[in-house]
């Protein structure tokens, strides 16, 4: 409780980290009352084409889409599609990854061998690639973004944990406890995983971030969930062939999708300068 | 009564005060400090961590961090020149390197470990080469600087006696390889032939030996001890450790909390120690007669330190005015050049071995 | 003698690598929920025509069999037939690619090049103005989307300012093909005016491309620099009165560098990906280009094949550049 009050200290110190904070508290916030704030809330499903491509009004904060739909209550709907995928992708993987690295980092033999090689050929490729094949031989749905994104990250954090556990077994108390007959799960769970818990922490916040860059850009590519879904990426992909008149069409999702992925990116640095300065940028080979 | 300066000394540093920019405020590292170095004479500046001594160095050598470091008054006469008063562009064309040199404590980390230590060295050569003229070494350094074909060749086979003298093998072997393919010893040596080659006046050395094994110190003290009296080099020689100090050695400077509290020839301080903190230090060798003697209390806070002589609330000999005022350097016994800052000296000595 | 282990080491490594991504290729292109054969056939064919179509593209045999073919193929460079186009994909791959390698080499050049110099001057100027927008300048170029960055550069320079042209590559046929690389192709042409031409039509994809992977390369080089500069060999070097600009421009800078070598590797993969949504953008004729059109026309075989080559594209980054770390580290070499 001690740490979490110094956390919590130097966390409402560091500008940086409090902007990013408050970015996603916003984004949670606006996702979560949605159906509130928007203002036409039925165009997430309804058409309008009478109204089609208005610029910003009063009664259409953001204007409307081409099929007249108001732009602004889209977006707030938007949010939720956005976080749904941030947090159940990266939540699955880390869930997925995280004990694979532990046990492969903590234990030697063929196994552990097996699983990190699996993860350095996931990891060999640019992750939006694999994720273009899967979802695209899945068919454009909701899940199947998720899917695609949670299946091509574990690896990374397999990688890292694998990389965390076997550093961290090397010191002292590890081999102690080992050594006293400390059954290999409660190493695990009580000596090796708090020591790397800050680092993941932090990793997590940042990767939220990618993920969403890379969600929005399947949807852009039209692999994400199909219309009429409200989903940023696709909405800006449908944007495109009215530019330039209707620049709030386009304008609108993309400056979204900026300001939450800044939010996640600034609140992860800010965590990684506060949780642990030993944490330097990583040298690791970016895969 | 103070001692008298000779017109003949190499580096008078007089009232130096440095402050530290910290969290709690500023931090007063150096008090009124007065050093005295001759020509040719090896000096060593002894302390604990955080006496200070580290950062007169520094100070001598116009490399305090820029942004921390505030010098606050005092003077230091190189030469007959108060370096504190001269451009910073001169300081580094002019003096450092050339004038004044200097031996790392850490000799791995010194050198930049992508380049070869043959490279480094020519570099060094190409900017402070004996061979340059005063004008050609101040000259602007934002031009491209060549070394020249002729003047190449001179200060590399200038380059290789040195290693020779610093009994190092194979020096031309050496030359081609890379830092972390040398052992801690010969990168030591390196730092000293590197420290002479610019034929300077004054070697400032910062701790040499601390990160070596201790079989090897005593070689590269006394090696360091030979070249610089042949090459009649003065050095400052910075060390927490007495012993290092007694071995090669002409005068000794104590420091404590940032004021300097005795300077005296190496005999006078090791036989007759004046100031009581000295003697504490001395004492606290470990003796023929067994047994270790600890001096009680703590290093006081720079942010806040204690008033007068700083060594005043560990002190046994402290009285009133020792708290409201820092004594003056005042010499001892026959000879002028054994300087005390103490209201109360100690005077009688027993007979004690040599540590 | 090290180096040279180091260096069939790493080839050994890549070998496995390749594989590993084709059976990950195969067993992607056998989760499609739909049986293909069962839609190419058409809707009237019976179950014998379906069955004989399956044994005609040798999918009645063992997975395993499958498998091996799959590979084999693939080695010689078959990735067999566009279910669109029916032409070898082979074909249409290959006259896309320099357009990708081009456009990508340009950008990872940008990037350097006015990267790299702000990374040291954001360094050591340290928590100064400059330094706080440069800050500001590279988290942004990390979290704006490339599709979206993409899609305002052009409306704001080709579409309202008409400075530069909307998408593609060249106006026209472009220069003679010899390497494929029209940049190149023109000076060999001797063809300034088309050489013009291609510069302008790359001036927005590769801004594109070049923003976040120049802010990767200025945060690795400022931290690189920052950590450099605080090193013993900076002040021992100042100490001896190293001029300030050789410290800093020769030996903090060498040393940062090597850092930044192996961020290289990163930054390809950055590329790569956001090479699909900006060739899509700017309509750039490259493999990122193919990749969109095989999703639209749901040519899974095309896919596949973008998969495998951009995958085997990154692997071979990787390998370049883990052997040109060995190279310029003497630590890891010597």
């Amino acid at each position: 409780m001690g740490t979490l009050r110094f956390v919590l200290g130097r966390f409402l110190q560091d500008r940086v980290a409090l902007l990013g904070g408050i970015l996603i508290l916003l984004l949670v916030l606006v996702a979560v009352f949605a159906p509130w704030l928007a203002t036409h809330p039925a165009d997430v499903s309804e058409f309008h084409p009478a109204e089609r491509l208005q610029g910003p009004s009063a009664e259409h904060l953001l204007g409307t889409d081409r099929m007249g739909s108001d732009v602004y209550s889209r977006l707030l709907y938007g949010a939720r599609i956005t976080i749904a995928i941030a947090v159940i992708a990266v939540g699955a993987s880390v869930l997925i990854g995280v004990p694979i690295g532990l046990v492969a980092g903590y234990y030697r033999g063929w196994l552990s061998e097996l699983l990190m090689r699996v993860s350095d050929i996931f990891l060999a490729v640019p992750q939006i690639v694999l994720a273009i094949a899967i979802a695209q031989t899945l068919g454009p749905s909701i899940e199947n973004v998720i899917l695609a994104l949670s299946v091509t990250y574990w690896p990374f954090w397999a990688r890292l944990v694998y990389a965390e556990t076997r550093s961290v077994q090397n010191e002292i108390f590890v081999e102690a406890s080992i050594a006293l007959g400390v059954s290999p799960l409660r190493v695990m769970l009580t000596h090796i995983l708090p020591n790397i818990m800050s680092s993941i922490i932090v990793r997590t916040t940042i990767g939220m971030g990618g993920t969403i860059l890379t969600a929005a850009a399947l949807g852009f590519l039209g692999l994400g969930p199909p219309a009429p879904s409200p989903e940023w990426g696709r909405t800006i992909a449908e944007s495109r062939e009215f530019l330039p008149e209707a620049w709030w069409y386009a304008t609108a999702p993309g400056l979204a999708i900026f300001l939450v992925v800044m939010g996640f990116n600034l609140l992860g640095d800010g965590l990684r300068d506060i949780l642990d300065p030993k944490i330097r940028r990583s040298r690791s080979h970016g895969r | 009564m103070a001692a008298e300066t000779g017109p003949t000394d190499l580096l008078r540093v007089r009232d130096l005060q440095v402050g530290f920019a910290t969290e709690g405020g500023v931090a007063k590292v150096l008090d009124r400090v007065n050093l005295t170095i001759g020509q040719g004479q090896i000096v060593g500046l002894v302390g604990e961590s955080g006496c200070g001594k580290t950062t007169l160095s520094r100070a001598i050598l116009g490399v305090l961090p820029r942004n921390a470091a505030r010098i606050a008054g005092g003077s230091i006469h190189f030469d007959g020149v108060d370096l504190l008063t001269l451009d910073p562009t001169v300081l580094e064309r002019s003096v450092r390197g050339r004038r004044i040199s200097f031996i790392p404590q850490d000799p791995y980390g010194s050198f930049n470990p992508v380049f070869p230590i043959g490279s480094q060295i020519m570099e060094l050569m190409k900017w402070k080469s004996p061979a340059l003229s005063e004008r050609e070494a101040a000259r602007n350094t934002w031009l491209p600087r060549l070394h020249g074909r002729r003047r190449f060749r001179e200060d590399r086979a200038r380059v290789l006696d040195l290693l020779r003298s610093v009994q190092l093998p194979d020096p031309e072997a050496i030359l081609a390889k890379y830092p972390h393919e040398v052992s801690g010893g010969q990168r030591q040596r390196l730092m000293i032939a590197m420290a002479l080659l610019t034929e300077p006046k004054l070697i400032i050395a910062d701790e040499p030996t601390t990160a070596l094994d201790v079989t090897i110190q005593a070689q590269i003290l006394k090696l360091l001890r030979r070249l610089a009296t042949e090459h009649r080099v003065a050095v400052l020689f910075t060390t927490h450790d007495l012993g290092t100090a007694w071995e090669i050695c002409d005068r000794v400077t104590v420091m404590y909390a940032g004021q300097e509290m005795e300077e005296a020839p190496s005999d006078g301080f090791f036989n007759r120690p004046s100031h009581p903190y000295t003697a504490r230090l001395l004492s606290s060798l470990p003796s023929r007669d067994g047994g270790l003697v600890g001096i009680p209390g703590d290093i006081p806070s720079l942010v806040d330190p204690p008033g007068g002589c700083r060594f005043h609330p560990r002190c046994d000999f402290a009285t009133e005015v020792c708290r409201r005022e820092r004594p003056g350097p005042s010499s001892i016994g026959p000879d002028s050049d054994h300087v005390v800052r103490c209201y109360h000296p100690v005077v009688d000595h027993p007979r004690r071995a040599a540590p | 003698m090290k180096f040279l282990v180091l260096i069939v080491n790493r080839c050994l490594w890549f070998f496995p690598t390749v594989l590993g991504l084709l059976v990950l290729t195969f067993t992607i292109s056998h989760m499609i929920p739909a049986d293909p054969i069962a839609a190419a056939a058409g809707e009237n064919a019976t179950a014998a025509q379906i069955a004989e179509l399956r044994a005609k593209f040798g999918l009645d045999q063992p997975v395993p069999v499958q498998l091996y073919r799959y590979i084999l193929l693939v080695l010689q460079g078959d990735f067999g037939v566009s279910l669109y186009t029916q032409r070898p994909i082979i074909e249409d791959i290959s006259t896309r690619l320099p357009a990708t390698l081009e456009l990508t080499f340009v950008a990872v050049l940008v990037a350097a090049v006015v990267g790299i110099p702000l990374g040291v001057l954001s360094a050591i100027n340290r928590n100064s103005p400059v330094d706080h927008v440069l800050r500001l300048v590279t988290v942004s170029g990390l979290a704006i989307a490339a599709f979206w960055f993409a899609i305002l550069l052009q409306l704001l320079f080709a579409m309202q300012l008409g400075w530069t042209p909307l998408q593609g590559r060249v106006d026209g046929w472009g220069p003679d093909p010899v390497t494929g690389f029209f940049l190149v192709d023109s000076l060999l042409a001797g063809d300034l005016e088309t050489f013009g031409d291609v510069v302008a039509h790359m001036i927005l994809p590769v801004a594109t491309l070049a923003y976040p992977a120049m802010a990767t390369i200025v945060r690795f080089t400022r931290a690189g620099v920052l950590e450099a500069i605080n090193s013993s060999y900076v002040m021992y070097e100042e100490a001896m009165g190293f001029p300030r600009r050789i410290i800093v421009w020769k030996y903090v800078l060498r040393n940062a560098l090597i850092g930044t070598v192996t961020q290289i590797g990163l930054i390809f993969g950055i590329l790569i990906a956001n090479g699909v949504v900006v060739e899509a953008v700017f309509d750039w004729p490259g493999l990122g280009l193919y990749a969109v059109s095989s999703i639209l026309q749901s040519d899974y075989n095309g896919i596949m094949a973008f998969t495998i080559i951009a995958g085997v594209i990154f692997i071979v980054v990787n390998l370049l550049v883990d052997i040109t770390h060995a190279l310029i580290d003497p630590r890891e070499s010597r």
